[in-house]
């Protein structure tokens, strides 16, 4: 590389890190306790423990869990009952009307006694749900979410750039190499150190996330073609005045599709099932398939299989990005991982920050670090 | 060893490795349970663990 590429590089670097530093400071800080939310939800209480009563005890209907949520709430309609990952219990999703994407209530119910378990306003609690919107979002809605996708293209721009100087700096230097006598030498190592052998596991996570700010676009997109086409041949038939049985549904649509499970079921009416169905989306039962959804349609008049199809290649892609960008796909251990290089990855951003301010202070001995860092080796203390 | 000029390749040897190392680690555990995660545990734990080792060490190899 000539040393006018090596510069432009540099000011790429610069520029990508400098646009997206404050944000990466955000979402790393709100991103550390979130890798923990389920531990900490739990400790919150925000979870209901089922009953205790015997583990084999039979699930009763689902039916008959709809009726008991309806006579709870009977003025908001149940848009979605949705398995617990864990725990014999289903959260039913209660809006204000049946079309409504805006969530007025989540209650979980115990599956085998129908015991109402918990009320809340969301699955999560409070300070929980607070730092998700933060995270997600910046408490700007839909288009919070895609100015931080925004944001996360421009991290993986600072990533690229910051490899490609990486070689130029690294020149007379030998793969992890610390001067620890002079501070701005040792956090310009320790950014180069930390910043290349993160650099795979910030790219995955910066694009993933990324991924995950359309998941809103992605979701509609799917409603407006893939969905639609789906129920067309109902399009014009009124819906069901008496519904069939959903716990009847739920049976037809996991018959039709073996050693698949449950992943939630929208009802007639609600926005991811048209008027005149039940949407009963599947999920495979090893890591990887439980990742990728199976919508199957199921006839609200008559309860028999309509209609059943894969998700398009776009959505499989967010379903996988999700476990990608949260970590919470290997135990508790990988968690502890994530967060341990969410933590590396602010130090990363902290040294990149100082080394910036750093530079304004003493500016001619920070070029001459830059342009030749094996010649400022032998001259550390007088950094 | 300061002043001897290094290749793209000596330069980039190591974090492509640990790049690779991170890489299968993040598939595995998608892949399946036990021995992938265990597994994924391990490869990604190489990035801590090579910063670790490094910013740890006292005084550096070309003093």
């Amino acid at each position: 590389m000539t040393p006018r590429t090596v510069r432009i590089w540099k000011d790429v670097h610069k520029w990508t890190s400098l646009v997206c530093t404050l944000f990466l400071f955000i979402l790393c800080l709100t991103g550390l306790p979130l890798i923990f939310h389920e531990e900490i939800d739990r400790m919150l209480g925000a979870t209901a423990a089922p009953d205790s009563i015997a583990a084999d005890a039979p699930m009763i209907s689902l039916d008959r869990v709809i009726e008991i949520g309806r006579a709870e709430r009977p003025n908001e309609a149940i848009t979605f009952a949705v398995p617990d990952d864990d725990d014999p219990v289903w959260h039913l999703f209660f809006a204000a009307a049946i079309n409504s994407p805006k969530v007025a209530a989540v209650m979980t119910i115990d599956g085998r006694t129908g015991r109402i378990l918990r009320v809340g306003d969301s699955t999560r609690s409070p300070i929980v749900k607070f730092i998700t919107d933060l995270h997600t979002d910046l408490f700007l809605g839909e288009k919070g979410m895609l100015f931080l996708g925004a944001i996360g293209l421009c991290f993986v721009a600072a990533i690229v750039s910051g490899i490609v100087v990486y070689g130029p700096f690294m020149r007379r230097l030998d793969f992890g190499t610390m001067r620890p006598r002079a501070r701005r030498l040792y956090w310009l190592d320790m950014h180069n150190l930390a910043g290349v052998v993160l650099t795979a596991w910030m790219l995955v996570v910066g694009l993933t996330g990324s991924i995950n700010t359309l998941a809103q676009q992605i979701a509609r997109h799917w409603q407006r073609t893939e969905l639609v086409e789906m129920i067309a041949p109902w399009r014009n038939a009124p819906a069901p005045a008496n519904p069939s049985s959903v716990q009847k549904a739920m049976e037809t649509a996991l018959a039709s599709a073996p050693g698949m499970e449950v992943s939630s079921i929208a009802m007639p009416g609600s926005l991811f099932a048209g008027g005149h169905h039940y949407g009963v989306f599947l999920h495979g039962n090893t890591p990887l398939t439980s990742k990728l959804i199976m919508p199957v349609m199921i006839n609200a008049a008559d309860g028999t299989f309509s209609e059943s199809r894969e998700l398009p290649w776009y959505a499989k892609v967010l379903f996988v990005s999700k476990p990608l960008h949260f970590g919470d796909y290997g135990g508790l251990p990988l968690k502890i991982i994530w967060g341990l290089l969410d933590i590396l990855t602010l130090i990363v951003l902290g040294s990149g920050l100082y080394l910036w301010v750093a530079r304004w202070r003493t500016a001619p001995s920070w070029k001459a670090a830059a342009r030749a860092p094996g010649l400022a080796a032998q001259v550390p203390e007088r950094l | 060893m300061i002043n001897v000029r290094r290749s793209a390749t000596q330069i980039f040897l190591f974090p492509a490795i640990i790049a690779v190392i991170v890489a299968f680690g993040l598939v595995s555990a998608l892949l399946g349970d036990g021995i992938w995660d265990t597994t994924s545990w391990i490869a990604l734990a190489v990035p801590l663990a090579v910063t670790a080792f490094f910013a740890c060490r006292k005084r550096p190899a070309n003093s």
